[in-house]
């Protein structure tokens, strides 16, 4: 699964790339983790609330979210059951 | 009740006497730190509950879809200053607006609100300057979102955004009922507006502590009337001088409050101190930077010059309210 973080690089924005990263390993997820910071990308996605959360091309969250909620999240996807 | 924690905490715990100085600037430092962290915590919860059902996506469509007569500006400013900002939403949110077919005047309104009107804010001011300041400081701050709106709509700028952002603009399309309400009880979304309440307070402490430190500072090393040579209401250019200096700063609301408190205290009128705190969190360089991803430096520079203008305006208006009532 890929996951993408969309921020151009504000606290919240590290923050959240952080927290991902910790989950998917927690969670022993085959997950690339990218960060997008090049705005024009991020406006492809049509969200007008940073940081974004992309699951393999979908936006599942917008905004600051808790790691728990980045967990539920990462958990639901498909791809993480193996 | 507050008061009588920080007097036992100070007093009875650290055994610190009340009648020395630096018994009672602890003793202040507590009670304003505590004061401020239960306003902040009470408000983000409020402004999460309005959130909850109010997301941006949902003002988008309500400015999109609807005929508003002019009330749009002050619809997109009230809900700048409902909306939490974040420096790194603004230029999303300036794309998604401008995608979505909003004028570019109606945009400016809530850029404008957003950054001086919010949780931190108010509850800042609350806590520090009482209701009256702090209504004042709202109103004006959406007032200000509005005006600037208008006019900046007027001087009819879109030819001066970014290549990209004109090419945006010619595609853009109404978008109409994208979004769909989710219905989540209200007890279901109370731990969630909790949670983020406390991690806006969890944000900002750091800040607020510094901020009343730093005042805590200025307040015993300034002297008394200090700042009344330069800052007081009746020499003519304090208010300028005051908002030209606050432009390229930038603080949070939350460290910057307690320091303007300061000021206050020590002769500067509130309604310069007011503009000031405006020119602060309202414009920054960073923001500008920011901006120019969406904008050439001509249009920034009219939208930084004509706020600024207004902020000063406003601050002499202020002197004159505060004064007279």
């Amino acid at each position: 699964m890929e996951i993408k973080i969309l921020g151009t690089g504000c606290a919240g924005c590290m923050s959240l790339y952080k927290t991902v990263v910790d989950v998917a390993s927690e969670l022993k997820l085959d997950a690339t983790i990218v960060k997008e910071e090049d705005i024009m990308k991020i406006m492809e996605y049509n969200v007008m609330t940073l940081p974004a959360l992309v699951i393999d091309g979908k936006v599942v969250a917008k905004g600051k979210i808790s790691s728990i909620e980045v967990k539920t999240l990462l958990m639901k996807s498909p791809f993480s059951l193996k | 009740m507050i008061q009588k924690f920080a007097d036992w905490l100070v007093y009875d715990l650290f055994s610190i006497d009340a009648s020395t100085h630096f018994g009672a600037s602890l003793n202040f430092f507590f009670y304003d730190t505590i004061k401020i962290l239960i306003l902040l915590f009470l408000i983000s919860s409020i402004m999460g509950v309005i959130n909850a059902y109010f997301p941006i996506e949902r003002l988008k469509n309500f400015l999109t879809t609807r005929k508003l007569y002019g009330f749009q500006y002050l619809f997109a400013s009230l809900f700048g200053a409902i909306t939490p900002f974040c420096s790194c939403s603004s230029i999303p949110l300036f794309i998604g607006f401008v995608k979505g077919g909003i004028h570019l005047g109606v945009t400016f309104s809530f850029l404008i609100t957003s950054p001086l009107v919010n949780e931190v804010a108010v509850a800042m001011f609350l806590g520090t300057f009482g209701l009256k300041a702090t209504l004042i400081y709202t109103i004006s701050g959406i007032a200000l979102g509005m005006i600037g709106g208008v006019i900046l709509e007027k001087l009819k700028l879109e030819r001066y955004l970014s290549d990209w952002v004109k090419q945006i603009q010619a595609k853009s399309e109404i978008e109409t009922a994208q979004w769909k309400i989710e219905h989540v009880s209200f007890i279901k979304r109370v731990p969630t507006i909790i949670r983020d309440a406390v991690g806006i307070v969890r944000g900002v402490i750091i800040y607020v502590i510094i901020g009343i430190g730093i005042g805590a500072i200025i307040h015993g090393f300034v002297p008394e009337g200090f700042f009344e040579t330069y800052l007081s209401a009746n020499r003519w250019y304090s208010v300028p001088l005051a908002v030209i200096l606050a432009v390229p700063m930038y603080a949070n609301a939350a460290g910057i409050v307690p320091v303007v408190q300061v000021f206050v205290a020590k002769g500067v009128p509130l309604g310069t101190a007011i503009a000031f705190m405006m020119g602060v969190v309202g414009l920054s360089l960073p923001e500008a930077t920011m901006l120019k991803k969406v904008m050439t430096w001509r249009l920034i520079a009219i939208f930084f010059g004509l706020i600024t203008l207004f902020i000063i305006v406003s601050g002499y208006l202020f002197n004159i309210l505060l004064i007279s009532l």
